[in-house]
């Protein structure tokens, strides 16, 4: 089979990468839902996950997916942990909107 | 010989000490005295002991190593051999007899419990200096009863001139003891060793040696020297140092302390040999400084001034025998000296006590009724230091006279200077006789109701010291030396010959006789004949006024080092020390101001923080980024 990296070019899954990332950053930056900036922090992840996996398979190396799965494993339990925070901020303030989250004031 | 008997020898007076300044005050006063004498005396029995066993040989008793780096190597130990046996007898000897003297002459002070405390304390450091086995132990008994020194001259601490004197007293010894160290650090460097034996060896079996640094370092020490034994330059602490009680006077600033300077020198006999200049330098400023002294010592008015000044003076010509390599002769006059003076600082303690702390020669006179003990002893041993046949101090000031006049018989510089002080010394002393104990007495009427002799405990040891001053020259008659052959294992060589009694010496000792009893008939014909009477301080003129001021040596000090310090330190806090502190408080002001602005940065709002996080992440990336172009 004909390796798909072949038909597509290694540049274009590092430009989709970059535009994913890119899309994550201005989500956490611009929107101020918590469980919007979490999503976006998810595609910044899921950008890095896909440039693992493009260089693995261009390198011709398995290490790259086999850290992608770490990676995934990590995002899962950081979600799961985000997640119940965010319940139980909401419980305790009844907004999850990160304006209005000034507990941190030094 | 036993590690333990000089153990407890050394401690027994630390031991006093403890028991005096941590139960003193609560087991009373007779306690007190009882327990600082008893420790004391235990070590001068276990001296005696030493001496009527010592061998030859000197006994080194090494505890423990105390510094070892690489080859150099420091122990704490202890050397016994003559020399330090001599000190040990007159040091524990004298200071148990003014122990006991203390009893009596102590026993109105509320802080009586303290003073035995200091006394012991400084006994067990005069000790340590005397049979320390290294220069470094040697130091440490050095600066240990510099500071009981300290502590005893500001002994009535109420008055702020005896802190003054106190003060001025350690301070110049500072001064002596950074030669002192300076020449411990250089001998170590020289020689890497501190003991004496080792340096001994060294010394003697090394051929080339390096001279200059050899007379740097006797120079040094010999600096060290003229500040505990009290020799110009740095003299002017000692007639101060009278501040404190007068058995410490006696015991500190005449027989003991003062004399460490001499004991130092001659431990060190065999490196001062290879320094002739140095040597010279020592003779010089030894026969300057009985001059000088001497000279002060004639119109003196406070009884223990002119004692102290004497001290100078004597102190002065052990210096000049030292200076011309004739150790031994030193030694003996440090003896003799030890015995008379003593006896003098406490006979006048003696009349102090009388008059009720009356110390101004003009206000006494007419004492030697009253007081027929304390007019005898002294008496004796005023004749002792003016150097009258048979006494002690005849024989020993004739030694070094003759010794001096021997080093340069064409030109006998060093003898004249010498004779002179003596003949000075004879009069200044019989003047203090005459005007203390004869004629009418010239004090309060309620003082003359007053008078009165001293209890046994004052004059037991006093008339102890008369005889010892009586006979304390047998140790060393001419001729038949008992000293010079008992020190003979410490000198490496016989610096001159024992003097056969020729013409020469006899006339010598005609001489030094004649003109004590000159010194004395020109007192007697003053101040007991005419019956003159020193004029008041403000009616004093002429020269001696000068003598009178001390060559206005305090205040020449005062202008030359004093007060530029102090200007140099009034600039100091009034400028420099103002710019510092700006200088800090800026500092402290900026980091304050940075935190505050920072502060506000932590708004406590995410966004904002997610913001500043980005914006990092994007400058490190530009960063490494454009990195990739410059390098």
């Amino acid at each position: 089979m004909d390796n798909i990296l072949n038909q597509i070019g290694i540049e274009n899954y590092i430009f989709l990468s970059v535009i994913l990332f890119c899309i994550g950053v201005f989500g956490v930056l611009y929107r101020r839902n918590a469980i919007v900036v979490f999503m976006s922090i998810e595609i910044m992840l899921n950008a890095i996950n896909l440039l693992f996996a493009a260089f693995s398979t261009y390198h011709q190396d398995a290490q790259g997916q086999i850290f992608v799965f770490f990676s995934m494993a990590v995002a899962a339990a950081e979600v799961a942990i985000g997640l119940a925070i965010l319940v139980s901020i909401f419980r305790n303030m009844g907004t999850i909107d990160v304006g209005n989250l000034k507990n941190l004031k030094g | 010989m036993d590690t333990n008997l000089v153990l407890v020898l050394l401690l027994a007076p630390f031991l006093g000490f403890l028991f005096n300044v941590f139960l003193g005050k609560k087991a009373g006063k007779n306690v007190v005295g009882i327990v600082g004498t008893l420790s004391v005396a235990v070590s001068f029995a276990i001296t005696l002991y030493l001496f009527a066993n010592s061998s030859q040989e000197p006994v080194v008793i090494n505890l423990f190593d105390w510094i070892s780096i690489q080859r150099f190597n420091i122990s704490f130990g202890f050397l016994i051999d003559q020399l330090s046996i001599l000190w040990l007898l007159f040091v524990t000897g004298i200071g148990s007899l003014i122990h006991l003297y203390s009893i009596s002459y102590m026993h109105d002070d509320e802080k009586m419990h303290s003073f035995f405390a200091y006394l012991n304390l400084f006994i067990f450091f005069m000790i340590t200096l005397v049979i320390g086995s290294n220069l470094l132990m040697m130091f440490i008994g050095w600066e240990g009863v510099g500071l009981c020194s300290y502590l005893l001259i500001g002994f009535w601490y109420k008055n702020q001139d005896f802190n003054d004197a106190a003060k001025k007293a350690f301070i110049m010894n500072r001064i002596g003891d950074l030669g002192f160290l300076i020449g411990i650090f250089i001998v170590g460097s020289l020689f890497n060793t501190l003991d004496f034996t080792n340096l001994r060896t060294t010394i003697e079996s090394a051929k080339d040696v390096n001279d200059l640094w050899i007379a740097i370092a006797a120079l040094a020490l010999f600096i060290g020297a003229t500040g505990k034994s009290a020799q110009l330059p740095l003299y002017t602490w000692l007639p101060d140092a009278m501040a404190g009680p007068t058995p410490v006077s006696a015991l500190i600033h005449a027989a003991t302390m003062v004399t460490a300077g001499i004991f130092m020198l001659t431990r060190l006999n065999f490196l001062f040999d290879l320094a002739p200049s140095v040597q010279n330098i020592i003779a010089i400023v030894g026969a300057c400084t009985a001059l000088v002294a001497a000279t002060i010592a004639l119109v003196q008015n406070d009884i223990k001034k002119v004692l102290a000044y004497s001290t100078v003076s004597q102190l002065g010509l052990m210096f000049l025998a030292l200076g011309l390599g004739a150790y031994e002769v030193a030694v003996f006059h440090v003896i003799t000296h030890a015995f008379f003076k003593a006896c003098l600082f406490l006979g006048s303690g003696s009349v102090i006590h009388g008059l009720h702390g009356e110390q101004d020669m003009r206000r006494m006179g007419g004492l030697k009724k009253a007081m027929p003990i304390t007019f005898i002893t002294m008496l004796i041993a005023s004749l002792a230091i003016a150097g009258i046949f048979p006494l002690a101090g005849f024989w020993s000031k004739d030694e070094i006279l003759m010794t001096a006049f021997h080093a340069n018989p064409s030109f006998p510089f060093l003898w004249i200077v010498g004779s002179i002080a003596s003949i000075m010394t004879a009069f200044y002393m019989f003047r203090l006789i005459y005007l203390t104990f004869f004629n009418s007495f010239r004090g309060t009427e309620e003082q003359k109701h007053h008078l009165h002799e001293s209890p046994s405990l004052i004059t037991v040891p006093l008339i102890i010291l008369a005889i010892l001053s009586f006979v304390g020259g047998a140790i060393s008659l001419p001729g038949h030396s008992w000293l010079n052959d008992y020190l003979a294992p410490l000198f490496t060589k016989v610096a001159h010959e024992e003097h056969t009694l020729g013409s020469t010496e006899y006339m010598l000792m005609a001489i030094a006789t004649i003109g004590a009893l000159i010194g004395i008939g020109i007192a007697y014909k003053k101040y007991l004949k005419d019956n003159t009477i020193p004029s008041e301080d403000a009616e004093i003129t002429g020269l001696s006024k000068v003598l009178y001021n001390k060559y206005y040596v305090d205040e020449i000090y005062d202008s030359v080092f004093v007060k530029p310090i102090n200007v140099l330190s009034d600039l100091f806090r009034e400028h420099v020390e103002k710019a510092l502190s700006a200088l800090v408080f800026g500092l402290g002001k900026v980091t304050n101001e940075i935190a505050i602005q920072g502060k506000k940065a932590h708004n406590g709002s995410i966004g904002f923080y997610l913001f500043a996080f980005v914006i990092g992440v994007i400058v490190i990336l530009t960063y490494l980024f454009l990195q990739q172009f410059f390098i």
